[in-house]
């Protein structure tokens, strides 16, 4: 409770987190807002077929792209895209990755060492081009850029999670609950556990815009979802065809490449700052500096 | 120390060897029928007339795993890396024709992310909490989390489509016509240098022009956290004894920033340097895309969309070797900024 305050009373956090909230609301809200597709919800509802952008109408109210498909239901339902994404690439991620680095400090040894050289193996690539190579051989489709994105993140959770419980397994309590006759997965669960994740909570609040970001530029460079579903990064990609304009008017089509961006830019930069304020809040050494 | 890079640049092989061979694996999930239609680029229009079990069979594609892994390395080791269809030649020869463009890309990148990064984190801890540094926090916390795809199609939108100044692209084509048909030397592939080695200076200029909008599209972001790192890093070396000590010396301020405090709080920005070109090679993906910049980047997303594995083995090769280097060099580094690190 102290911590949400000291994040609300931080404005740069206040202004992540009502990003953050705004997004979830948007995201709950979804088929109130946008009435679902009776095909399937989260594929693009389409007003006409027309080749040609049309401009905010009622009817559309961000306007529709080519292919008729209307922006107003892909920024609403790509928000439960996003969310998805964020969520469950950075849960499952954080779990491998606590498991892997958490298991491989407390038992030390020949386990540790294999762990973390799988580990390093994994670092070893540039995450970006990793998650490129990943998703074209798993093919098209959104779950299939999850799958590797969490193939590629647990990575930096394991290093982290290693690191806290090489520092917590040497402190005194752990001595005391050994000597009280404790089993190892009750002190590695009861003990050590809660006491060193807290790291992994900060890194995971502000690898979530992170995730969400390259899952949107993985279906911008056309290997993440496939064309017509509700995802931001697909969006623009859409948009880019009309970026120039008419030669009267360069800005013709605005509405196609700028409602997907400022959703992409808000809900990313709403965890940035979250995640950011949540550091400076639980870290003593950063406030120190601040 | 030479013998400590010598056993790092032993280990190269070693570490290629394992990354070929998780990479290789990965191609391998697919069927053999996926694999062979790479080399099939009209399928659907001779349709069913295509012998597909009799090619599987010829080119080996149905063997075990560690059979066809074997004899794709011994193509490796003698220099064959395969031929690419999607860009219509071997793909050695396409490294070698849209690596120097990407270099090109990433130097310039990095120009702009380490001077203005460390000059400005500087301004920014020395004028703590002024109104530079506080418009600088907010200012990074943006451009952290400005995609680089988002910004790069602002930039071409205002700097293109309205005002007409940066068009996208490598060269202008009349530039083109004197780069690839004159008597134009091309001694690195990177236009920036070769005009001023062949004396073009209106070439140079339309390089720059071309060059400028993506270099900035994707040094954003990491100048964003270079910025930070160098401003907390510094703030925190300003709080050391020596400071105190040197400025009670009566040292000029410029001094004590420039010689006492800047140098030390250099470690975290070096350490963050090795992971600046693991990510500058993963910008360049996106970027080159934006901009139609002809490079690396653009080649690999047109190899990844026409299911093209010769050539995203060959890059994932390239990228290997890249970062494996770039450790080696940052490693070394560190002797020369912290004399206490000793490499064994």
């Amino acid at each position: 409770m102290n911590t949400l305050l000291r994040v609300v009373r931080n404005p740069l956090g206040l202004t992540g987190l009502v990003l953050v909230l705004l997004w979830a609301f948007i995201a709950i809200l979804a088929p109130v807002i946008s009435h679902p597709n009776p095909r399937d919800a989260y594929s693009i509802a389409r007003i006409g077929f027309s080749s040609l952008p049309k401009p905010p109408s009622p009817k559309a109210l961000f306007g529709t792209t080519s292919g008729g498909y209307n922006i107003l239901y892909g920024i609403v339902w790509g928000a439960r895209t996003a969310f998805r994404v964020g969520l469950i690439v950075v849960s499952v991620s954080a779990l491998i990755g606590v498991l892997v680095g958490g298991v491989g400090a407390f038992l030390g040894g020949i386990v540790d060492e294999v762990l973390m050289r799988i580990t390093d193996l994994f670092m070893s690539f540039p995450f970006l081009i990793a998650v490129i190579v990943m998703s074209i051989v798993l093919g098209k489709g959104i779950d299939k850029v999850i799958i590797a994105l969490i193939i590629f993140g647990w990575r930096t959770y394991a290093r982290v999670m290693r690191s806290e419980v090489l520092s917590v397994k040497e402190r005194d309590y752990i001595s005391a609950a050994e000597s009280l006759g404790a089993g190892k997965l009750r002190i590695f669960f009861r003990h050590i556990l809660p006491n060193s994740i807290f790291p992994v909570f900060i890194i995971a609040s502000l690898d979530i815009g992170t995730m969400v970001l390259i899952a949107a530029s993985l279906s911008f460079i056309g290997v993440g979802a496939e064309p017509g579903y509700a995802d931001w990064g697909q969006m623009i990609n859409f948009s880019r065809s009309w970026l120039l304009g008419t030669v009267n008017n360069p800005f013709e089509y605005w509405y196609t490449y700028t409602y997907p961006s400022i959703a992409i830019l808000t809900f990313v930069l709403g965890w940035t700052l979250l995640g950011d304020t949540l550091r400076d809040v639980l870290d003593p050494r950063m406030r120190k500096i601040e | 120390m030479a013998y400590y890079v010598l056993k790092r640049l032993l280990l190269l092989p070693v570490i290629l060897f394992v990354l070929s061979a998780l990479i290789f694996s990965l191609v391998m999930f697919l069927n053999p029928y996926e694999r062979l239609a790479v080399f099939i680029p009209n399928a659907d229009a001779v349709g069913s007339s295509i012998p597909f079990e009799e090619l599987i069979a010829r080119y080996g594609l149905d063997k075990p795993f560690y059979v066809q892994y074997y004899e794709w390395l011994g193509r490796i080791v003698h220099g064959n890396l395969g031929w690419s269809p999607s860009a219509r030649m071997p793909v050695a020869e396409a490294i070698a024709r849209y690596f120097p463009a990407t270099v090109e890309l990433m130097s310039l990148g990095a120009v702009i992310v380490f001077v203005g990064g460390i000059l400005l984190g500087t301004y920014s801890a020395t004028h703590h909490n002024r109104l530079f540094d506080q418009a600088a926090r907010v200012g990074t916390s943006i451009g952290v989390s400005l995609p680089e795809f988002i910004f790069g199609l602002a930039l071409l939108v205002i700097f293109y489509a309205w005002l007409g100044w940066f068009p996208p692209g490598r060269l202008s084509s009349w530039a083109e016509n004197v780069v690839y048909l004159s008597g134009f030397h091309r001694y690195t592939g990177m236009n920036l240098v070769d005009s001023l080695l062949n004396g073009r200076l209106d070439v140079f200029i339309d390089a720059l022009r071309h060059l400028i909008l993506p270099a900035i599209a994707y040094s954003i972001g990491m100048l964003s956290t270079m910025l930070r790192l160098m401003r907390s890093s510094l703030l925190e070396t300003l709080q050391k004894d020596y400071v105190t000590t040197a400025r009670a010396k009566g040292l000029a301020e410029k001094v004590v920033i420039n010689k006492h405090a800047r140098r030390n709080a250099l470690l975290p920005v070096v350490t963050f340097a090795g992971s600046i070109v693991a990510k500058m090679l993963g910008g360049a993906v996106i970027v080159e895309t934006v901009f139609n910049y002809r490079g690396m980047g653009m080649f690999v997303v047109t190899a990844a969309q026409g299911l093209d594995f010769s050539a995203i083995l060959g890059f994932s090769l390239l990228i290997g070797v890249i970062i494996v280097l770039t450790n080696l060099i940052i490693d070394v580094m560190y002797t020369i900024l912290d004399p206490t690190v000793v490499l064994r």
